[in-house]
């Protein structure tokens, strides 16, 4: 069963058209690679699903629900998260506080302190750091702050854009392990990422974005057998 | 006793350019935003306490809440009407529409009241205090106004820091998109920061006519122009930098007055601000605003 459709979705920075009409689906229970270069529209299709940029043409279907001129913020309580490229953190506010932010749509007070809970036994790096400046932490940390801050919504989606982005070697398999259990735990998963071997290695489905078009889609397994995946995408 | 009588008087005429700098720095925080109509709101409120206690003859207390009900209407209609729809133009041009509801304003109060300075009687009814066997006298209104501009820092931190909207306000204030992505309602928070400093502009007005008491349609903007000097002076974006910029500016106009000359004393004010932003351009509690995207 389909948890998110996108349709011909076109979107424009300005007169510049950086999604050319692609067409994707995400099943539910799934971890869904969105692989590309630099700069082939994979921010602004995730940005697009969640309201920070406004879709041209095309249709965004989440649940039965054509939430293309949702505003953003409502999607949240529909079940959406989405983990930003950049992480962006609140830089300012504690990691308590940031964690806090994640559940600002929740009322149900008792089960957020149960959800904190289970994010710290999950990140026991940001129990040990929850007063501290969330601007104070290393990158892999701030990274897992962001997913944290995600997971206190429990959302039934999660966006990822790019979470292994600038991160140690050891870090970038830490990340990994953790979608995995996110996955396990039940929340399907569409994952953008650079880092094709090890988006691919998770997958179960894939889609490859060419400035702004998809130009491959299939097995993600299979995908990684696929000759030109190898030249373009896993050589290193 | 002469210098600490003036000394004193600039902290209260600082505290009011505190709680106006309260307005600007943050609007300017949350909605990334010059409001300068901002002082205006300040003659709105002075006039909307006028009309009830000296023309209707009801009780000041019943004019300052009408008075901060009528700026927080009009301070959220103004976002709402003029500013929302600009949100994703340029600065500059968010700037041109504030200067023009600024002279809106002034010439709407110009029509309903004239250009004639009206007598405004003080919203403080208390005695005077009188010290040292009557070589110091403060004024009550100076006592209140320091006082509610203390009440006002204290109830504000804690509302930034204790309420949900306060901390949505924070997040909108370091990233609007991050924010929006964590189920903030953007709008709305910025609603709520034009809202809360329409209300300070609201009671710096009660408080600014009540020590000085001539009334124009252009009572607000010099009082305006300097509360934003005093937050661009403690940090622009900060609250305790409003209060900091706020008080330090008042003293020094007032001392400038005193000692030095009353027509110079603006001149000295904002060339100080000069100095300070060649040394710190951030101001004195000022962190670097990274603009985004
Ligand atoms: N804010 C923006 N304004 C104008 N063009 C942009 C903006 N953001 C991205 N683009 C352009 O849109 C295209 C897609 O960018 P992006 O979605 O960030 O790619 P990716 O995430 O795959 O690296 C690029 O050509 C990029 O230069
Ligand atoms: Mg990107």
């Amino acid at each position: 069963m389909a948890i998110l459709e996108v349709k011909d979705l076109e979107v424009y920075y300005g007169v510049i058209q950086a999604i050319k009409g692609i067409s994707f689906t995400v099943n539910q229970g799934e971890i869904i690679a969105l692989i590309g270069a630099n700069g082939a529209g994979k921010t602004t299709t995730l940005q697009t699903i969640t309201g920070l940029i406004p879709a041209k043409a095309g249709k965004i279907i989440y649940n039965g629900t054509d939430i293309t001129r949702v505003p953003g913020y409502k999607l949240v309580s529909m079940g959406i998260a989405h983990v930003p490229e950049g992480r962006r953190v609140f830089a300012e506010m504690t990691v308590l506080q940031n964690l806090r932010m994640g559940a600002y749509t929740r009322r149900d007070k008792t089960e957020v302190e149960e959800t904190l809970k289970s994010i710290y036994q999950r990140f026991p790096r940001l129990e040990e750091r929850k007063n501290q400046p969330a601007g104070t932490l290393s990158g892999g940390e701030q990274q897992m702050l962001a997913m944290g801050r995600a997971l206190m919504s429990r959302p039934k989606l999660m966006l990822m854009d790019e979470p292994s982005m600038g991160l140690s070697p050891i870090y970038v398999n830490e990340i990994f392990d953790i979608i995995k259990e996110i996955h396990k735990s039940g929340t399907t998963v569409l994952l953008v990422e650079q880092n094709a071997k090890k988006a691919l290695s998770i997958a179960d489905e894939a889609y490859v974005l060419e400035t702004g078009k998809i130009v491959l889609s299939g097995d993600a397994h299979e995908m990684m057998d696929n000759e030109q995946v190898k030249k373009a995408y896993l050589s290193e | 006793m002469g210098f600490l009588s003036y000394f004193i008087s600039g902290v209260s005429l600082g505290a009011v350019y505190a709680i106006i700098a309260l307005g600007y720095t943050m609007v300017y925080g949350i909605a990334r935003m010059l409001n300068f109509a901002h002082g205006d709101i300040i003659m709105v409120g002075g006039f909307v306490i006028f009309t009830i206690v000296s023309t209707l003859g009801m009780p000041p207390l019943l004019g300052i809440i009408a008075a901060v009900a009528a700026c927080t209407v009009l301070g959220v209609t103004t976002e709402r009407v003029a500013y929302r729809p600009l949100r994703e133009a340029s600065s500059l041009a968010v700037l041109i529409t504030a200067i023009g509801v600024s002279y809106l304003l002034q010439n709407i109060a110009l029509l309903v009241f004239g250009s004639n300075p009206r007598q405004f009687t003080s919203v403080v009814t208390l005695p005077n205090l009188v010290l040292a066997g009557g070589a110091l006298t403060i004024s009550s209104t100076t006592i209140v106004t320091i006082i509610s501009c203390i009440i006002i820092m204290i109830a504000l931190t804690a509302f930034i820091n204790k309420t949900k909207i306060g901390q949505a306000m924070l997040a909108v204030s370091e990233d609007r998109g991050a924010a929006s992505l964590m189920g903030i309602d953007v709008n709305k928070t910025i609603a709520v920061t034009f809202a809360i400093g329409s209300a300070l502009a609201a009671i710096a007005g009660a408080l600014l006519c009540s020590a000085y008491p001539s009334l124009t349609p252009y009572t607000g903007s010099m009082p305006g122009i300097k509360a934003f000097t005093a937050a661009v002076f403690g940090g622009i974006g900060s609250i305790p930098g409003a209060l900091i910029g706020g008080v330090i500016l008042g003293v020094i106009e007032n001392l400038s007055k005193a000692y030095i000359s009353s027509q110079l004393s603006d001149a000295i004010v904002f060339a100080v601000l000069i100095i300070v932003l060649l040394v710190r351009p951030t101001g004195i509690l000022g962190r670097k605003i990274n603009e985004k995207v």
